[in-house]
């Protein structure tokens, strides 16, 4: 029984983590703009597609962490490209403007990889995964590396939040954004690059996804995507620990609810939990309530 | 030329003439091959779309909140008339009006619940959960065995087009006069301010359960209309994405316009159809329009205008000269 909990643990971390790495991309991009954007899972799902393509399309063999960097960037320049072209002019336009513009972006998205693909496609193996036993209870050493990877890109975006001018700047923005520009930041460089960050982290989750379960679909931006949200508003959007602590409790409870129920009741429990929080703490765990003002 | 649209739209009998030749027109159709089934499957699928489209306008443009749930309303009123046409009043004469109401009630009475947590959040927390709201609805019934689960049902074919113009007219008609009313200019101080309108006086909480509860009463119409049209449905028909094409039609019509709703549906549907060619592609150019009407015209194709038939006699004179 016990060695049952550990071996779900585990698979509870490997998705918590992949749910945890969207997360931050809708909670970053929430703290400097307060948007919902809404393109984000669609840019996770275009992560794994990427990493597919590189894989099978190369004539090169290519190493694991030269794929997961080459991903991170196109993805993460794609999300940058979305953010000049579709929301900065409606930056000062009603906010459900931006919103439905992001809903759009996404729909276009998703629909033109489900027209390039429209079928599910398998992800090859980039590398082989053996499988370590310590009793009963068994890990493979590609879920040690997508929980790896995971952490690592987590501890770095803390350390770029918390210790580098970039970092800095981002957090001045979301604390006053009208005031920042008098300060001499250069806001558009600044959001430009939170969106960069922020789908770059999308693209590698989509990656591990891919390699975590290998059927990829174009719909599965829009499943995962929401659910990553739900992390993110679990947490407190806008909040970066609170994303990686929304996570986390998602995967875990997303995991345990099938490993001890009929698989069938998973949503049910995890959306109902989602309701339970909102209703007590409606600003999510770590967030902070918005100031309102007359 | 201009003159005379100018006295068409503001002439009071213009719109009643509509509704009558409109009607007459409908009921025609059931008696005299006027259409084939195509277009009145068209027809009857716009009918539906306006009525969720003006419903969904009542919380999203009059109220200013983000509902991203309203598929969920539609499913509660599908899966209610559902029940009541297949297992409860099996072949009686009343069976889709019944039905439809029944939908409609089952809607709004968890649409109330819905306003209830409303109250304490707002904005985009109140958006994430009509989308819990949604995703609720939609694995329950998942895992119902009684209407079906995965399996989904299949109600009979009882949707005509008089009665889809019958509730589409009855929706136009009910959220425009509660628009007009001293309850609509509640909800619409909500939107503009909500702490300002409570300092005035407004009584916030009741303008928030009445805009919930008859919008999700007309999404549970739209649903129970649906089901009976569809000869199938199963929780799969009624997820996010199915929200996602009612929000598209909301913005692309306009918001806080009941016209702009009209034109919304409109066009989306018919735009659905005459690009049928092109697969999935044409779920590709549609977000396209939309983005891109959003970069030119943020505000949608009628954004807080109003078709000069809708407005009550005292505005028509408050409006400024086009």
């Amino acid at each position: 029984m016990t060695f049952y909990l550990a071996q779900q643990t585990i698979n509870a971390l490997q998705l918590g983590s992949i749910y945890a790495l969207i997360a931050l991309g809708y909670s970053m991009v929430y703290g400097v703009l307060v948007m919902i954007n809404f393109a984000h899972g669609d840019l996770f799902m275009l992560g794994a597609f990427a990493c597919l393509l590189l894989a099978v399309l190369l004539p090169v063999h290519l190493p694991f962490v030269v794929i997961l960097l080459l991903v991170m960037i196109v993805i993460g320049l794609l999300g940058a490209f979305i953010e000049r072209v579709a929301y900065r002019p409606l930056r000062d336009a009603p906010r459900v403007s931006a919103i439905i513009t992001a809903l759009g972006c996404g729909l276009v998205i998703e629909n033109t990889t489900l027209s390039l693909s429209p079928y599910p496609q398998f992800m090859p193996e980039l590398f082989d995964s053996r499988t370590l036993s310590f009793g009963s209870l068994t890990v493979t050493t590609l879920q040690i590396l997508i929980i790896g990877v995971a952490l690592g890109l987590m501890l770095g975006l803390d350390f770029l939040i918390r210790r580098t001018s970039f970092g800095m700047a981002m957090r001045a923005i979301s604390f006053d954004a009208r005031t920042v520009p008098l300060m001499g930041i250069p806001v558009n460089r600044m959001i430009s690059l939170t969106f960069f960050v922020g789908a770059g982290l999308g693209g590698a989750a989509g990656m591990l996804y891919g390699l975590a379960y290998p059927q990829i679909s174009a719909t599965m931006g829009v499943l995962i995507g929401w659910k990553a949200f739900i992390a993110a508003v679990i947490g407190g959007i806008g909040s970066i620990r609170g994303a990686v602590l929304g996570g986390f409790i998602l995967g875990g409870v997303e995991v345990m609810a099938v490993a001890y129920l009929p698989s069938t009741y998973r949503d049910l429990i995890s959306y109902s939990l989602l309701l339970a929080i909102l209703v007590f703490k409606p600003y999510g765990l770590l967030g902070q309530p918005p100031n309102q003002k007359l | 030329m201009r003159h005379f649209l100018d006295s068409v739209a503001r002439c009071r009998w213009a719109l009643p003439a509509l509704i009558a030749v409109g009607f007459a027109f409908v009921v025609a159709c059931e008696y005299f091959p006027l259409l084939n089934d195509y277009s009145k499957i068209v027809l009857i699928t716009v009918g539906i779309n306006i009525i969720l489209c003006s419903s969904l306008n009542l919380v999203n443009g009059y109220m200013g909140e983000f509902s991203v749930g309203h598929a969920g309303f539609m499913a509660l009123g599908a899966y209610a008339s559902a029940l009541m046409t297949i297992k409860w009043l099996p072949a009686s004469v009343f069976e889709l009006p019944l039905g439809v109401l029944f939908g409609g009630t089952i809607a709004a009475a968890i649409g109330f619940l819905l306003a209830l947590l409303s109250f304490k959040t707002r904005g985009d927390y109140l958006a994430i959960i009509t989308l819990a709201f949604l995703m609720i609805v939609k694995s329950a019934i998942e895992n119902i065995n009684y209407v079906g689960g995965p399996r989904g049902m299949t109600p009979p074919v009882l949707t005509n087009l008089p009665w889809t113009f019958f509730w589409v007219v009855v929706t136009l008609w009910v959220i425009r006069n509660l628009i007009y009313s001293k309850f609509g200019r509640a909800i619409t101080a909500i939107r503009e301010d909500e702490i300002a309108a409570n300092a005035m006086g407004v009584r916030i909480r009741e303008a928030k359960i009445l805009a919930f509860v008859t919008s999700s009463f007309f999404g549970g119409v739209a649903g129970a209309l649906y089901a009976q049209v569809n000869f199938f449905i199963d929780p799969k028909s009624f997820d996010i994405v199915k929200s996602t094409e009612i929000l598209v039609m909301v913005y692309l019509g306009g918001i806080a316009s009941l016209g702009g709703s009209i034109i919304g549906a409109v066009i989306f549907t018919v735009l659905l159809q005459v690009l049928q060619p092109l697969g999935t592609w044409r779920m590709v150019i549609l977000p396209l329009i939309l983005v891109l009407l959003m970069l030119f015209r943020p505000r949608g194709i009628m954004g807080m205008r109003e078709l000069t038939w809708f407005l009550p006699a005292g505005e028509l004179f408050k409006r400024p000269k086009p």
